[in-house]
């Protein structure tokens, strides 16, 4: 094993940050605040020139960095809170998802796009949405969502080495959260694998983004009932690695996906879309998703918690199948 | 030949735009293109006005009617016209066509169909030249509908605190597809836009090639000095309908207004006038003349007789690090 420290999601992912910067530099960083953390060395020892404390246009500065991502250099746009990523979204998709293809390969667009999601955080509805779902369905962005410290790490560090738009939607509520992390600069997480968190014969559990610590719970519960759930934590949602999925659904025969996006169309749809058509005969009983109902995010604590998926509820799907 | 290579190569460029747009209008009523055309005729001035003030290097970004950009900006014809027609040996390998003719070859980094959208990509690529130190500058074509746009606004502010190498660059032709420019802007000049931001605004007529040249290049060596950005209002007109063989059931712009532009505003025939006027001859003028027609015939030629790309092609280019998702899977 190489060298590991214990560190945070959030210090993990500046980490991967300041690593890149200093490593090339085409690396930028642009975004609201940036000066504030910049003061503070956040981004290493780097040209003034490469950090970009942007005025609040979101649309404007995400289109500059798709057009300097095509003309040479490799920025990462800080958008902050997720629901943000609607005001960059016409350059997101109009642009930088499109413009490799639509000039038949004449560019490539390596640009890293950063959000952070929250959940029961009495944020109300404009500040906690989950738009993976939406972006999965634009052919020509990636997306990743860590959830683990090392997994922030690595796959944000893939991200800005990666010659395609990248998305990295990131869970704010594990920003505190510790665990020890590769500090070799060049340690990467493959964009499109996924990790077995847990080893089990009886049912899968494919956890989506920041339900992979309910997911666990669920399965350690699900333990004390003689029931081995295996859980996969899926990491990256374009590319899906669906061979981790129908593998281990080859092993359970059973399947929960568990999510705290929105239901419809969600990530959790496409992967029971996935696992109807290519894992039908895989199949001993129905698929079961864990989601949140189509309804805006409240703010009043006891309406919110309610709403989203809870170790109690994806265990509940599970037994359900057994 | 001429005198002054700028003068005989801005005349042979605006020559080209001209003839490639009326070949277009010609093989869409043969049938020979899909999808809808914007034409650049009437426009050339200024289009060839601002891309002769820029280096090789430089960066563009276009519009939705940009098949005079990459043209202004020394383009070959024979990929251009093939991706108008679909083919494989398009500029953009029939993934473009009309409204995406991007060469990077000639520095152009895309011609945006989202109104207003190639703004920020311009400026983007100023702030790129900027950061790595190199003396390139961008200019960003768009329309009068465009300064509406949020992302304008957006771009023009950012480009002015950082001092971006970037010229703004507003071919107001009157009309916002079929929408008066005069009834949508609170501010009918556009330069004084550039107040609010900054920077230098100012109005030329843009059927005038020298005046636009001479603007442009004024703004490009103050955005190579590190002095920032400008934008430019260049006053055209344009000639067609928004989109060719586009059919307007009403009178959104006089006839007289039209027919007022062709007589007295070509930008082609008043710069040919120019051109006499500063002592060259007809036949100096007659000799590019037969070559920009013979450049377009042969690209024509070359766009016909090339194939379509394979229909499995269509999965190429979708990632820059190529993944292949379960749904191509299906679809293959």
């Amino acid at each position: 094993m190489s060298a590991t420290k214990s560190i945070t999601y959030l210090d993990a992912l500046g980490l991967a940050q300041r690593e890149e910067m200093e490593r090339d530099a085409s690396v930028i960083i642009i975004g609201e605040d940036i000066s504030l953390y910049a003061a503070g060395g956040a981004y290493g020892n780097v040209d003034s020139k490469r950090i970009r404390s942007a005025p609040i246009s979101e649309n404007g500065f995400a289109g500059m960095a798709v057009g300097a991502a095509m003309t040479g250099l490799r920025p990462i746009v800080d958008l902050t809170i997720a629901s943000f990523v609607y005001l960059a979204s016409d350059p997101i998709i109009n642009q930088a998802a499109k413009v490799r293809y639509m000039t038949g390969g004449q560019f490539k667009v390596p640009v890293t796009f950063r959000a952070s999601m929250r959940h029961n955080q009495a944020n109300a509805a404009q500040h906690s949405d989950r738009p993976y779902p939406m972006f999965m369905n634009i052919p020509g962005l990636k997306i990743v969502t860590p959830a683990t410290p090392s997994d922030a790490k690595g796959l944000l560090k893939a991200a800005i080495r990666d010659d395609s738009p990248v998305l990295v939607f990131e869970d704010n509520d594990l920003w505190a959260v510790k665990e020890e992390v590769p500090i070799d600069p060049d340690f990467i997480v493959p964009l499109g694998k996924a990790a077995i968190r847990r080893e089990g014969n009886d049912v899968t559990i494919v956890s989506v983004a920041g339900c992979l610590k309910p997911s666990l719970d669920a399965a350690a519960a699900l333990a004390k009932d003689g029931i081995n759930a295996e859980v996969v934590d899926l990491r990256t949602l374009v590319p899906m690695d669906t061979d981790a999925i129908l593998n281990s659904l080859g092993k359970t025969g059973r399947i929960v996906i568990a999510d705290y996006a929105h239901r419809t169309c969600g990530a959790a749809a496409e992967i029971a879309a996935i696992v109807a058509e290519e894992g039908f005969d895989l199949l001993k009983k129905a698929v079961r998703r864990v989601t949140t109902p189509d309804v805006q995010i409240p703010f009043s604590p006891p309406l919110e918690a309610p709403l989203y998926p809870s170790s109690a509820t994806i265990a509940a799907a599970a037994r359900s199948l057994m | 030949m001429l005198k002054n290579e700028i003068d005989g190569e801005a005349y042979r460029r605006m020559l080209n735009i001209r003839g490639f747009e009326q070949a277009i209008t010609r093989l869409i009523k043969e049938g020979e293109v899909a999808g809808a055309c914007h034409s650049s005729i009437g426009q050339e001035a200024a289009i060839v006005g601002a891309c002769m003030a820029l280096r090789n290097d430089d960066y563009m970004s276009g519009t939705h009617r940009s098949h005079g950009h990459p043209i202004g900006k020394g383009a070959e014809l024979k990929p251009l016209m093939a991706e108008i027609l679909g083919k494989a040996t398009g500029v953009c390998k029939g993934r473009g066509g009309s409204m995406h003719l991007t060469d990077a070859k000639v520095g152009s980094i895309g011609e945006s169909a989202i109104v207003g959208g190639g703004i920020p990509l311009a400026t983007g690529a100023a702030l790129s030249a900027q950061v790595r130190g190199t003396d390139q500058v961008a200019l960003s074509f768009f329309g009068d509908g465009a300064v509406n746009e949020g992302a304008f606004h957006e771009s023009l502010n950012m480009a002015a605190i950082w001092k971006l190498p970037v010229i703004f660059f507003c071919e107001n032709n009157g009309y916002a597809a079929v929408t008066s420019a005069v009834s949508t802007h609170g501010q009918p000049v556009i330069a004084r836009r550039a107040d609010g931001y900054g920077m230098p605004g100012i109005t030329v007529d843009g059927q005038n090639f020298d005046a636009v040249y001479a603007a442009t290049k004024e703004a490009v060596a103050r955005a190579r000095r590190g002095d920032g950005p400008t934008l430019i209002e260049a006053k055209t007109y344009r000639f067609d309908e928004h989109c060719v063989g586009l059919f307007i059931n009403g009178n959104y712009r006089p006839k007289e207004e039209i027919e007022r532009f062709k007589k007295e505003g070509d930008p082609i025939v008043l710069f040919k006038a120019a051109l006499l006027a500063r002592g060259y001859t007809e036949s100096d003028l007659a000799e590019i003349e037969a070559q920009a027609k013979r450049a377009v015939s042969d690209a024509v030629a070359f766009a016909k007789d090339s194939p379509f790309p394979e229909p499995k092609e269509a999965f190429d280019f979708v990632y820059g690090s190529p993944i292949t998702s379960t749904s191509q899977r299906a679809a293959r």
